[in-house]
């Protein structure tokens, strides 16, 4: 043991100290958390039904991408939730409970995101939770969920295993893959009148499973699909786009976000493709126009399917439209008025588990309870099934009439379905 | 200044002072974190308890009573408490288990593997395929699974791919190794970092023809190995209930029973590194590191000693994956990326190459770093961005402060600045190996 | 004979288009037929359509294609070549000096737009006034990495220097990131709509049903990087700047003794290595249309592969591995999934290019033109 090292080591200790410090805020921030824990130990919620002001603090989870590439979608999900546990807590704090908002960043990455449930399942105030905006993060992460018995409401989750697990803690207010994709398919069969499709993807659990349910609905309709590729490749797609010309399908479907699709649309279209571009919910950014530009409007033009519709397909929405731009100074990206739906689910939940149990409920009370909530939502009448599944979603068709960032709310509404829920499947 | 403290370390360093200091850091440390199970503050007294075992002069045995105590009773019960802690130290062992297996490689025999995450994929999904429903649905579509298909073999079978997980990795490691281990340092490192990424993509692309991994879906449930028989947890539910304040579940246990696994195997990676340190292979692994030409010269078999040090690197990454795996219940190729490859060497330079205790405290760091000091550091800011506060001086109000400012989200960078500070500052490490630190602290190589 | 060989004309111009062309061409034709054949081979497993109509159908456009791309590589291949050549150290931060080329030039093109006068200005001088900005950021941006992180650890053992330049490269990701979220709050940058560059020139060959489509992108981009391979082979053979670099390559000691300023040239290496990076970085924005900080890191990686397939430290390698490698990715990635039956597809081709990097080192391990040209063991 040398001087320089013990130098070394004692500035190491300091320096952790000062970092430390400097996170204990954080540690510390919420009130009435050291306290909480150590009267009533974790999840054992002694009901302290003695009537006084404060019954206890009640934390909402969200877990979203906060930062990052798909950013933008994720702080949409969390505001979306802040502004309704600021509109709709009312009620829960006339019974006395302090609501707080615990938001996460998923980084989009599935190990980020089960650390972080780890994280959520481990703080008793939780009670309920709403994300996250990729189902490959939310499948693993709802394992952890599920073992801690936490209700979790997805605002944006489309690929069919999240609910299809059967799990009675994991629910969502939009529709799923399995329909959504055939209807992209039904929409390019007899719509437009496709004979041929080709289908590539972006080797994501989104891109993969989207594209599959496609491929299958082709299939079955009779549709010659001319290649099925899934691709990593973000910027010079010559090598794929050059086959796809030389084959001349009707329709190209992407399956991916708007930020790799974009520039193959525009790359396929200046290589000589006339055909249709189609594409699903990862789309819906102002961004692509900006990246493929008129590559959208000329020759078969691009249409996209989501199942979350524009601002113009819920008119509950403009109030909370108008309250998110005074808010957050941006109107409401995709998924912000389900996030606030989903919010509003939890809130419900635990108002209700609350009364039953006439005191701070179990987490197994509400998840119980999620199920149950009936309510008329900003996007739409929202239930759940036995499954977690809305028992009808609704899936839009657009049509893209941008070809700058400007022109996106330009976008027309095609075609609105109403499906119910496959339930489990085959 | 310097002379004050280093006088005051010399007078704490003495006598029964060490053993003093040494158990107040832990029972503050553990009380503390009993008290506030989630301040980062009592987390990080208590894990300074190690770190003052390890420098600071009393009996062995003293040391490893203490040192076995906080790691087999107190950690585990703290992080029963609040099962966050159980997955930082489950975390921390993994990684200071992969970190020690490159340090084998690295450190020992100055291999630079830049693919290493290729071996923990193996091990991951070796156990994956066979412990989960993944081999009956080989013919299915990705993502279209039935869910009622049937598991392929019993749980109990995870002992046993632990250690099929070793043997493939390790036979990974001398597939690769046989035809690269001729080149030269630095080739070596991007034929592994390509290796790496061959295997991301084969986990990415191997749903078809076959459907051996599910591609980019990923593989979901695998297995957990059984928990002891119910009358042990019996007898732990009945001690721990008072304890932690509520009767543990079975995640719980789960998540113990893999901090233990991941002990066990770290215990059984030091107890390999330090008996080959000193053995003749070990040595020959220096000669090798020192000076390739002259090790011929002295008759070391090269490409065998080589392959040696490449499989054992492997094997240790392979029972890592496999046990990975059980514990997440879930693998993706997204798991496998690059990024984990550099993080494990970042451990390993943070520590000290060849160094066991350094590799040990460069994991553990690098860990708690990475999911607990960042992920606080942007909940603050973010906090502090809610705020109506205003940093005095320069009148910035802290809603201003961007939103992409975020800590946690630059993890890229801190390993970067990590590798590059130490490499000119300190190559040795925070805590040299002292062969290393002879050789990497005065003597420059000659270059020819 | 030899008085030819000696006039400047030929030795700094005519000979090096001459090599870039017959290495193009050669390196083609060899693909070319090698796939056809495959193709024969091959047949029985496609019913729909004729495998070998398919495989002549759209060889040309593929052959173009690879070409494009495999001079970008060349572009950034020399980059690692040369520094190796003079350090014998993979400068693992080159991709992302090429990457911040290529935003840079992005960046310039943006502020033009911003400013309102991109349309009114002439296509090729942006776009030249975008090269020039980005090479000299990018060369000083590697200067500066050399001053800082790979120069105190000259002397030190080869790792060392290795595993500081991984973290470079790092370091320099996210930091490129940081900065962009901070200024613009943009992961991606979008290179601006602008000029005649998008269209084609369709070229009819007699006895092909598909016309021949060049990009005028794709010309500019082969266009731009035969003009730099040219001007780099003038510097490196025909200056005295270029013969020190060669001399440092040689015996840094001995060049020492004889007076050169080694510290200055290796700078001088670094510059000239970044300033083709940045010039890279540009020609691909143009092909990729949007980049993000991780842009670089894909194309960096195989633009070394193609300098170790060329023979890593001999510039002329570099050139040949860069097409090689480029042409290779082009016809795998394009028929694979014809030739499986979809089996596989285009998503292999990333590890087609390791696969040969693995091949190359275990067969030739000095690459494809490894032994003409001296260096050091």
């Amino acid at each position: 043991m040398n001087k320089r090292l013990f130098a070394l080591l004692s500035l190491l200790v300091v320096a952790s100290m000062a970092l430390a410090a400097c996170g204990a805020p954080a540690a510390t921030e919420a009130p009435a958390e050291a306290p909480a824990a150590t009267e009533a130990p974790a999840m054992t919620e002694a009901p302290a039904s003695s009537g006084g002001e404060s019954m206890g603090t009640i934390k909402i989870a969200t877990q979203s991408p906060l930062s990052g590439g798909q950013s933008l979608l994720g702080v949409a999900i969390k505001n979306g939730a802040e502004l309704a546990l600021e509109q709709l807590g009312g009620d829960l704090r006339g019974m006395g409970y302090d609501v707080q908002l615990a938001p996460y960043d998923d980084q989009a990455t599935p190990d980020v995101g089960v650390a972080n449930a780890k994280n959520i399942v481990a703080d008793p105030d939780i009670l309920c939770g709403v994300g996250h905006l990729n189902s490959g993060v939310m499948i693993p992460s709802s394992e952890e969920y599920h073992t801690a018995n936490l209700a979790f409401v997805s605002p944006a989750n489309t690929n069919p295993v999240v609910t299809t697990r059967g799990y009675a803690e994991v629910n969502r207010v939009v529709g799923r893959d399995d329909v959504q994709a055939p209807a992209a398919e039904s929409f390019a069969f007899n719509t437009l009148g496709a004979k041929s499709v080709y289908i590539i993807h972006d080797k994501t659990a989104y891109g993969q499973g989207v594209a599959e349910f496609f491929r299958g609905a082709a299939e079955a309709d009779g549709l010659t699909v001319v290649a099925f590729e899934g691709t990593e490749e973000t910027a010079n797609f010559d090598a794929i786009v050059t086959p796809l010309v030389a084959a001349q399908p009707d329709v190209v479907f992407f399956a991916g976000i708007y930020n790799q699709a974009g520039v193959f649309f525009k790359q396929a279209r200046d290589a000589g493709f006339e055909g249709t571009f189609m594409g699903t919910d990862g789309m819906d950014a102002s961004d692509l126009a900006d990246i493929a530009g008129d590559a959208l409007t000329t020759g078969g033009g691009m249409y996209y399917t989501t199942v979350a519709g524009p601002a113009s397909a819920y008119p509950a929405a403009a109030q909370f439209a108008s309250d998110f731009e005074a808010k957050f100074g941006a109107p409401p990206e995709p998924f912000a008025a389900q996030a606030y739906d989903s919010m509003h689910v939890c809130l419900l939940a635990i108002q209700a588990a609350a009364e039953a149990a006439g005191g701070m409920p179990t987490r197994q009370q509400v998840a119980e309870a999620v199920r149950q909530v009936t309510l008329d939502g900003l996007t739409g009448s929202i239930a759940f099934d036995d499954i977690g599944d809305l028992p009808t979603a609704q899936y839009f068709i657009l049509k893209v009439n941008a070809a700058t960032k400007d022109d996106w709310g330009k976008n027309e509404i095609v075609d609105i379905l109403e499906v119910a829920s496959p339930g489990m499947g085959e | 200044m310097k002379k004050f403290f280093s006088d005051l370390y010399k007078k704490a360093n003495t006598g029964i002072w060490p053993i003093v200091i040494a158990l107040a850091f832990m029972v503050v440390g553990a009380v503390s974190v009993y008290q506030s199970p989630r301040s980062l503050t009592a987390f990080l007294i208590l894990m300074a308890t190690p770190m003052i075992l390890y420098f600071m002069k009393m009996d062995m045995k003293v040391k490893v009573f203490i040192g076995l105590m906080l790691i087999i009773v107190i950690l585990p019960v703290l992080g029963i408490r609040n099962i966050f802690y159980l997955e930082v130290i489950f975390q921390m062992a993994v990684f200071a288990a992969l970190a020690l297996g490159l340090n084998i490689v690295i450190g020992m025999a100055g291999l630079l593997d830049l693919g290493y995450v290729a071996f923990y994929a193996v091990g991951a999904y070796t156990w994956a395929i066979f412990g989960s429903k993944q081999l009956s649905l080989l013919h299915s579509i990705p993502g279209a699974a039935p869910a009622d298909a049937p598991f392929a073999l019993a749980p109990q079978w995870f002992w046993l791919f632990l250690f099929l997980g070793v043997g493939l990795a390790a036979m990974m490691g001398i597939l690769l190794g046989l035809p690269v281990l001729r080149l030269r340092g630095d080739y070596l490192a991007i034929v592994t970092l390509g290796f790496g990424e061959v295997i991301r993509v084969l986990a990415l692309n191997l749903d078809k023809p076959i459907n051996l991994t599910n591609g980019p879906q990923g593989i979901t449930p695998i297995q957990r190995p059984p928990l002891p028989p119910e009358g042990i947890l019996q007898f732990l539910r009945t001690i721990l209930t008072p304890i932690v304040g509520h009767p543990p579940t079975d995640a719980e246990f789960y998540n113990v029973m893999f901090y233990f696994i991941a002990l066990i195997i770290i215990g059984i990676v030091i107890l390999v590194a330090t008996r080959l340190e000193d053995s003749r292979i070990g040595r020959a692994w220096t000669a090798i590191r020192e000076d390739e030409t002259a090790a011929i010269a002295m008759g070391v078999p090269l490409v065998k000693m080589k392959l040696a040090a490449f499989a054992a690197g492997a094997s240790f990454a392979g029972a890592m994956g496999a046990l990975y795996a059980a514990n997440r219940t879930f693998v993706s190729p997204e798991t496998f990326s690059f990024q984990v490859s550099i993080g494990v060497l970042t451990m390993v330079i943070l520590g000290g190459l060849g160094s066991i205790p350094g590799v040990i405290f460069g994991a553990s760091a690098v860990v708690l770093l990475n999911i607990q000091i960042l992920q606080n550091f942007s909940l603050y800011l973010s906090d502090l961005r809610q705020s109506d506060k205003i940093i005095p001086i320069i009148n910035f109000a802290w809603k201003d402060l961007s939103n992409q400012l975020d800590p946690a989200k630059y993890q890229k960078l801190v390993f970067g600045l990590i590798l590059i500070l130490m490499m000119i500052f300190r190559p040795s490490g925070l805590i040299p190996a002292e062969r290393r630190q002879r050789e990497l602290g005065e003597d420059k190589i000659e270059e020819e | 004979m030899k008085q030819i060989a000696e006039n400047p004309v030929y030795k700094f111009f005519l000979f090096p288009i001459g090599q870039i062309i017959v290495f193009s061409l050669g390196a083609s034709l060899v693909l070319s037929l090698i796939t056809v054949l495959l193709a024969y081979i091959f047949k029985f497993n496609v019913t729909d359509f004729d495998l070998v109509e398919r495989t002549l159908l759209i060889l040309p456009q593929v052959v173009i294609n690879g070409l494009t791309i495999g001079f970008v590589y060349s572009t950034i291949a020399l980059g690692y070549t040369m520094v190796y050549g003079v350090l014998e150290f993979i400068n693992f931060s080159h991709s992302e000096i090429f990457m911040v080329g290529g935003i840079v030039g992005i960046q310039l093109m943006a502020y033009f737009e911003h400013i309102g006068v991109l349309s009114t200005m002439n296509e090729y001088l942006v776009i030249g006034l975008a090269i020039i900005l980005a090479m000299a950021i990018s060369g000083g941006l590697a200067v500066t990495v050399e001053r800082v992180a790979y120069k105190p650890l000259r002397g030190a053992p080869r790792l060392v220097p290795l595993i500081s330049a991984i973290g470079m490269s790092f370091f320099l990701q996210d930091f490129v990131r940081l900065i962009l979220s901070l200024t613009t709050g943009e992961f991606n940058v979008i290179l601006p709509k602008f000029g005649t560059f998008d269209e084609f020139w369709v070229i009819a060959i007699p006895a092909m049903a598909n016309p021949l489509r060049i990009q005028i992108k794709s010309a500019i981009m082969v266009g731009v990087t035969i003009f730099m391979l040219v001007l780099l082979n003038f510097l490196v053979n025909g200056t005295k700047v270029g013969k020190a670099i060669r001399a440092v390559a040689q015996d840094r000691s001995s060049a020492s003794l004889m007076g050169i300023n080694v510290n200055q040239i290796i700078s001088i290496t670094f510059l000239i290595g970044g300033a083709l990076g940045g010039a890279a970085g540009v020609l691909f924005a143009l092909k990729a249309t949007k980049l993000d900080p991780f842009s670089g890191f894909f194309p960096g990686l195989k633009a070394f592969t193609a300098a170790v397939l060329g023979g890593i430290g001999n510039l002329t390698g570099a050139l040949l591995g860069g097409l090689v490698l480029g042409l290779l990715e082009a016809f795998s990635a394009s028929y694979l999934g014809i030739f499986t039956n979809g089996a596989f597809g285009a998503e292999y081709k990333d590890i087609f290019a390791f696969a040969i990097l693995i091949a190359v080192l275990i067969f030739r391990p000095s690459g494809l033109l490894g032994e003409t040209v001296g260096q050091k063991a």
